[in-house]
């Protein structure tokens, strides 16, 4: 117990740090022990992630089969549910490849530039009490920011492959990805201003009532938003397999697509964290204290099994639908949505500029019969829109399959 | 302290190898990624010094936002991998960073940061004396800023205060620059009307 950590460390709120800093610091030097729990605490989050979505690519294979109708993996251990391991030796096993055209070095990094925001995210999110790696005070625009680094990484797999249709996966997915960074920041605004802090930890003890009541317009321009920049069916156009193979990753293989896939499965997983923690109050439930982690593993579940539930449904959407939505759907509806809070925060607030759960509920209620006309004036109206300009080749959707 | 160090040693190399290659490396493509390089190392920096909101804007916004637009503008440019040749206006470039140079060095050596309030001005001169070093929470304590919300209040509202009291001016006339550029820029790329596309 020689080493002490003072309450102004950023990791002071980190128990189980300062569980392994206390525990170490007895036996090695306090600057020793703060760099092995600091390890240990990277360990178990990569490792947390990784394995995450391992077990989610088996689940959401199972679960598009029963979508579809078929089995799905159901060969290796009871269920399938060894398939990731399987997968994960076929892919260490294989040839790592490069192309005779490549920019060696750019074409390395991408896998690890795509993995590396995924796990970054988690950083911050507190998944049970006072267990998030870094309580930061700007924890959302840490997410934001970390996130966006993931359009470098798809740009320079497109630009290092020296393979047309990477390139051309990699514009899509970059259009895609700073289209709907917009209406996904805007609609985060809302829940920045009921809550009054960009602190992950601040915004879960402020729901006293999930923000998915208070702002059901930001969770759904949030959640397509997210899905969107996930590229997830319906938005998949940057790895569309019938048009342009793969997309941005067509060259990679081997390792490095292990690591690519492990990306986007774990993405799917941080971004239903995020999720949670913004509109679901996070790791909050009966008897948080000690089953938080079981609240926030449950949330998390339910909300990947959406992701799942809407990449088997809807069918692909082109590039121009795919815009349309995100500047003439989702940013309207967030711009909206920012405006109604704002309004709201300000006349229901006290003199402290707190707001109460009484409050809360009358701006749920406020905010639904806000979300219901938006969507279906917007839904209309976006209907008329979208419809193709011109004669299109080849089969098309309409309008109406696409929503 | 010797943590800060080291990693202040690591982040300066980054970010003066990085801008050396910047200029260096031929390849265009390479050089905007090596910006990054750059841009997150000066995150980096803003981190060491307690300064998470502005590390968090500068990632947000210069990698983000601004490295992609490089990027979209490299993909325009002709002949990417050898870059730029050089021209004769090279000897004028080299005046004139040196005399940008000169001047940004100058302001901030010149500057009095006297702007803050007086109980957060003893955070800025501990950072001028300890130049390299970071601030915890604790020095700080002794010093006389004292509660989170004081450390805190350093960074973020009294930048939004400053922003929409004291610079709205340039902050507005900065957005309506934006605009311009912006309308500018459809204006460039539009097909002019009745000939068509080409």
């Amino acid at each position: 117990m020689n080493c002490v950590l003072g309450p102004d460390n950023i990791l002071y709120d980190t128990l189980l740090f300062r569980v392994i800093y206390d525990g170490v610091g007895n036996v090695l030097p306090c600057w020793l022990s703060y760099v092995v729990a600091g390890i240990a605490m990277m360990m178990i989050l990569v490792n947390g992630v990784l394995l995450g979505a391992g077990l989610f690519s088996w689940v959401e294979r199972r679960l598009i089969g029963r979508f579809h109708n078929r089995i799905g993996p159901n060969r290796w251990g009871p269920f399938g549910s060894l398939q990731p391991l399987a997968d994960l030796v076929k892919l260490l096993v294989k040839e790592d490849l490069t192309p005779r055209g490549a920019d060696r070095i750019v074409f390395t990094i991408v896998p690890v530039a795509m993995l590396a925001p995924v796990v970054l995210v988690m950083a911050v999110v507190p998944f049970a009490k006072d267990t998030a790696l870094a309580n930061l005070n700007v924890g959302v625009l840490y997410i934001l920011a970390v996130t966006s680094i993931t359009s470098i990484a798809i740009f320079m797999a497109g630009w290092a492959s020296d393979n047309r249709y990477a390139m051309f996966g990699a514009s899509r997915g970059v259009a895609v990805l700073i289209s709907y960074e917009v209406p996904v920041v805007m609609s985060l605004l809302g829940v920045v201003l009921v809550a009054g802090s960009m602190s992950l930890n601040d915004i879960i003890s402020a729901q006293t009532i999930p923000f998915l009541l208070v702002q059901p317009l930001a969770f759904f321009v949030f959640f397509a938003g997210t899905s969107a920049e996930l590229n997830r069916t319906p938005f998949d156009l940057a790895e569309a397999e019938s048009e342009i193979i793969a997309g941005y990753h067509i060259e990679y293989s081997g390792v490095k697509f292990a690591l690519i896939q492990a990306a986007e499965f774990g993405a799917v997983l941080t971004s239903s964290a995020v999720m949670v923690t913004l509109f679901l109050s996070g790791w909050s439930g009966p008897a948080s204290n000690y089953l938080g982690w079981a609240w926030f593993l449950m949330k998390i579940g339910v909300l990947a099994f959406i992701f799942s539930w809407i990449r088997a449904t809807f069918p692909r959407l082109r590039i121009d639908q795919l815009l349309a939505f995100a500047w003439k759907f989702l940013l309207p509806l967030s711009i909206i949505n920012l405006f109604a809070t704002a309004l709201e925060v300000y006349f229901l607030r006290d003199g402290a500029g707190n707001l109460d759960t009484s409050d809360l509920w009358i701006m749920a209620g406020i905010n639904f019969g806000v979300a219901f006309a938006c969507l279906l004036v917007f839904g209309t109206l976006i209907k008329e829109k979208v419809r193709p300009a011109g004669p299109v080749t080849g089969a098309t959707l309409t309008p109406g399959e696409a929503d | 302290m010797l943590f800060q160090d080291v990693t202040f040693w690591i982040l300066s190399v980054m970010a003066i190898g990085g801008a050396l290659g910047v200029v260096m490396v031929p390849d265009l493509f390479r050089a905007a990624l090596l910006l990054i390089v750059v841009f997150i190392a000066v995150a980096g920096f803003f981190i060491l010094l307690s300064a998470e909101f502005l590390a968090v804007v500068q990632v947000l916004i210069y990698v983000g936002a601004i490295a992609i637009l490089i990027i979209f503008a490299v993909m325009l440019t002709r002949d990417v991998q050898r870059g730029n040749l050089p021209n004769r206006l090279q000897l004028p470039a080299a005046v004139f960073a040196a005399l940008l140079l000169a001047a940004l060095v100058t302001v901030a050596v010149d500057t009095k940061w006297e702007f803050l309030p007086a109980d957060q001005q003893a955070r800025v001169d501990l950072v001028q004396t300890n130049s390299v070093t970071t601030l915890t929470g604790g020095v700080l304590t002794e010093q006389g800023v004292t509660s989170d919300e004081d450390q805190a209040e350093v960074q973020e509202a009294g930048l939004a205060d400053l922003l929409i009291s004291d610079y709205v001016l340039p902050f507005e006339a900065v957005s309506v620059l934006l605009l311009a550029a912006l309308i500018g820029a459809l204006v460039l790329v539009r097909p002019s009307s009745g000939t068509g596309r080409d």
